[in-house]
């Protein structure tokens, strides 16, 4: 195949790959727009083995390295259970963070198979490009094995900071700049490999110090991390398909993660840098003295729900861990055949991903047409009888409404108090990751519920019959 | 004076920088984690990289280390847009709308 008909086939793929995001859209046309995502890759994949034209040896073994992945990325696509999302997509973003390593050390190794010059005299270009791919994606991979790490709860999701952690990382960077350049004017390898591993510790630095609370824009940042290794590496191999799939993913994991900092209130480089709650901590526990909550039981809220017109349900983080997506179903269920309203309140960073909570409640099958964003929903708070907040906290603090002092103030909020009551299954009274208290538990109309979360919603749905 | 291929390629980039920013703006919000699913699984089109690293010299049964860079990179590229895609496919079955008689 002539290397210009390979270009305009890659050319297609990128094309397909720009329709796949496009579908995204509405949950009507995204399953076209998958199947797009699927046919480009076909067609890339394709063309790169007809435009290699003749055959060694080693196409058996691509083809089986091909199948071993396959099955290996289908097998855990099908077994993955949907609150593991989050470590999933993490877990993902390695991959792609490696293998832009991979790539790009073995074109490296042996420019001529790429056409970038030969060993020792690379294109200067080349090697430029070379190095921000595999720098870029070094720092992906060490930074989602860390965030994958944090979520799947094996290494503690509180931050992890110490003294001149800024500076120290703001040296390595300006050290792999320092690197690249050396890179370019010796055409050394040993400077390459350095750079590798100054990229790999700063990936590693980079997430050590952000909570867990903060994961959703760690994620969204590590997308968009592998998508400008991939365009690198694009740059590197002269593939238009890369370079376009590349930029794609990268710009979207940039507006995920400004989607998500805007629902925090905070700046991206407040959250990159780290640390949050850790100071505020001290000075909360101060004040913190004795108030009374109103405690019920599974009776009590059942009894508040059934008298509702109106109910809104808010579901956190809390909700993905209990596993209690179906058992809230169910208890929805019953609601609405006693012709209560329900709908359900997202905030933009509920959960540990962007859309980890509508995920969810699809899985447990709630119709998406009755899940609302924080905008849609807020207005109708004022006009329904029972919030029903469920594994989640500082989302709804009027805190960052009133409180100019309080570290989350000017954040987004849902206003669960503007309802006639306020009903919270948790499993204890402490503070959220922010380590704020929420003065809407101490609030006349709000109700305790402390349990699991799953257990609770079952015991409603029981007291409804 | 003849324009390097180069800047094309810039062009390419920067192009598709201002079409992801639309088409991802325009992405529903409660359709987000497909989205990051999605993403991750067309950008392991690098496979294509990584299949000509796995390739490339053409010398029969005699890998160089490039090569088997290029062998593991498949895998890896292949773990994700297999399960990339298929994670997608099932989130996406699972977004119903309301059912009429309701």
């Amino acid at each position: 195949m002539s290397a210009n008909l390979s270009a305009i086939f890659y050319l297609i793929s990128g094309v397909l790959f720009i329709l796949a995001l496009r579908g995204l859209s509405s949950p009507e046309t995204s399953r076209q727009g998958n199947f797009f995502g699927i046919l480009g890759m076909t067609i890339a994949i394709t063309v790169t083995f007809l435009s290699i034209g003749s055959f060694s040896s080693g196409l058996i073994y691509v083809l089986i390295f091909l199948l071993i992945g396959g099955l290996i990325g289908a097998f855990i696509a099908y077994k993955i259970p949907m609150t593991a999302m989050p470590e999933l997509v993490a877990g993902f973003h390695s991959l792609v963070g490696l293998s832009a390593v991979l790539v790009a050390v073995s074109a490296f190794l042996n420019p001529e198979a790429f056409n970038l010059g030969s060993s020792g005299s690379i294109k200067l270009a080349s090697l430029i490009e070379m190095s921000i791919g595999a720098a870029v994606g070094a720092i992906t991979f060490s930074g989602s094995i860390i965030a994958f790490l944090k979520l799947q709860g094996i290494m503690s999701g509180s931050p992890i900071t110490f003294r001149g952690q800024h500076l120290f990382n703001a040296l390595l960077l300006i050290s792999i700049v320092a690197l690249t350049y050396l890179l370019c004017s010796t055409q050394s390898s040993n400077f390459f490999w350095m750079l590798l591993v100054v990229s790999f510790v700063i990936g590693f630095l980079l997430i050590i110090p952000i909570g867990g609370a903060d994961m959703p824009v760690v994620i969204s940042m590590l997308n968009s991390y592998s998508g400008w290794a991939a365009a690198g590496i694009g740059f590197t191999l002269e593939n238009s398909a890369l370079i376009i799939t590349g930029a794609l993913v990268g710009s979207s994991g940039a507006i995920l993660s400004y989607i998500m900092c805007k629902g925090m209130n905070r700046s991206f480089f407040n959250v990159i840098l780290g640390g949050f709650g850790v100071t505020e901590q001290s000075s909360t526990s101060q004040n913190k003295e004795q108030k009374p909550v109103k405690n019920g039981n599974a009776e009590d809220a059942a009894f508040l729900m059934k008298n509702a017109s109106s109910v809104i349900i808010v579901p956190g983080y809390g909700m993905a861990v209990a596993q209690a997506q179906h058992a809230l179903r169910e208890m929805v269920d019953t609601l609405k055949k006693n012709d209560i309203k329900v709908s359900y309140a997202i905030h933009p960073v509920a959960g540990r991903m962007p859309g980890h909570m509508n995920v969810l409640l699809a899985e447990a099958n709630v119709p998406y047409d009755e899940v609302f964003e924080l905008e849609e929903i807020n207005n109708d708070f004022a006009n329904a009888d029972v919030a029903f907040v469920i594994g989640a906290n500082d989302v709804t603090n009027p805190a960052a409404k009133n409180d100019p002092q309080s570290p989350i103030y000017g954040m987004p909020v849902l206003d669960v108090e503007k309802c006639k009551s306020v009903l919270f299954v948790k499993r204890s009274l402490s503070p959220g990751y922010a380590g704020i208290d929420n003065e809407l538990f101490y609030k006349e109309n709000t109700l305790m519920l402390f349990a699991d979360a799953k257990k609770m919603t079952e015991d409603i749905t029981k007291n409804l019959d | 004076m003849e324009i390097d291929p180069f800047i094309f390629r810039l062009s390419i980039f920067i192009l598709s920088i201002f079409i992801g920013y639309y088409v991802v703006w325009s992405v529903t919000p409660s359709l987000h984690t497909p989205l990051m699913s999605v993403t991750n699984a067309i950008s392991s089109v690098i496979i294509v990289g990584a299949i000509i690293a796995g390739l490339a010299g053409n010398s029969d049964n005699d890998f160089t280390i490039s090569n088997i860079l290029g062998f593991l990179a498949i895998s890896l590229a292949a773990v994700n847009i297999f399960g990339g895609f298929l994670v997608t496919q099932r989130m996406l079955q699972m977004y119903k709308k309301k059912k009429k008689d309701k």
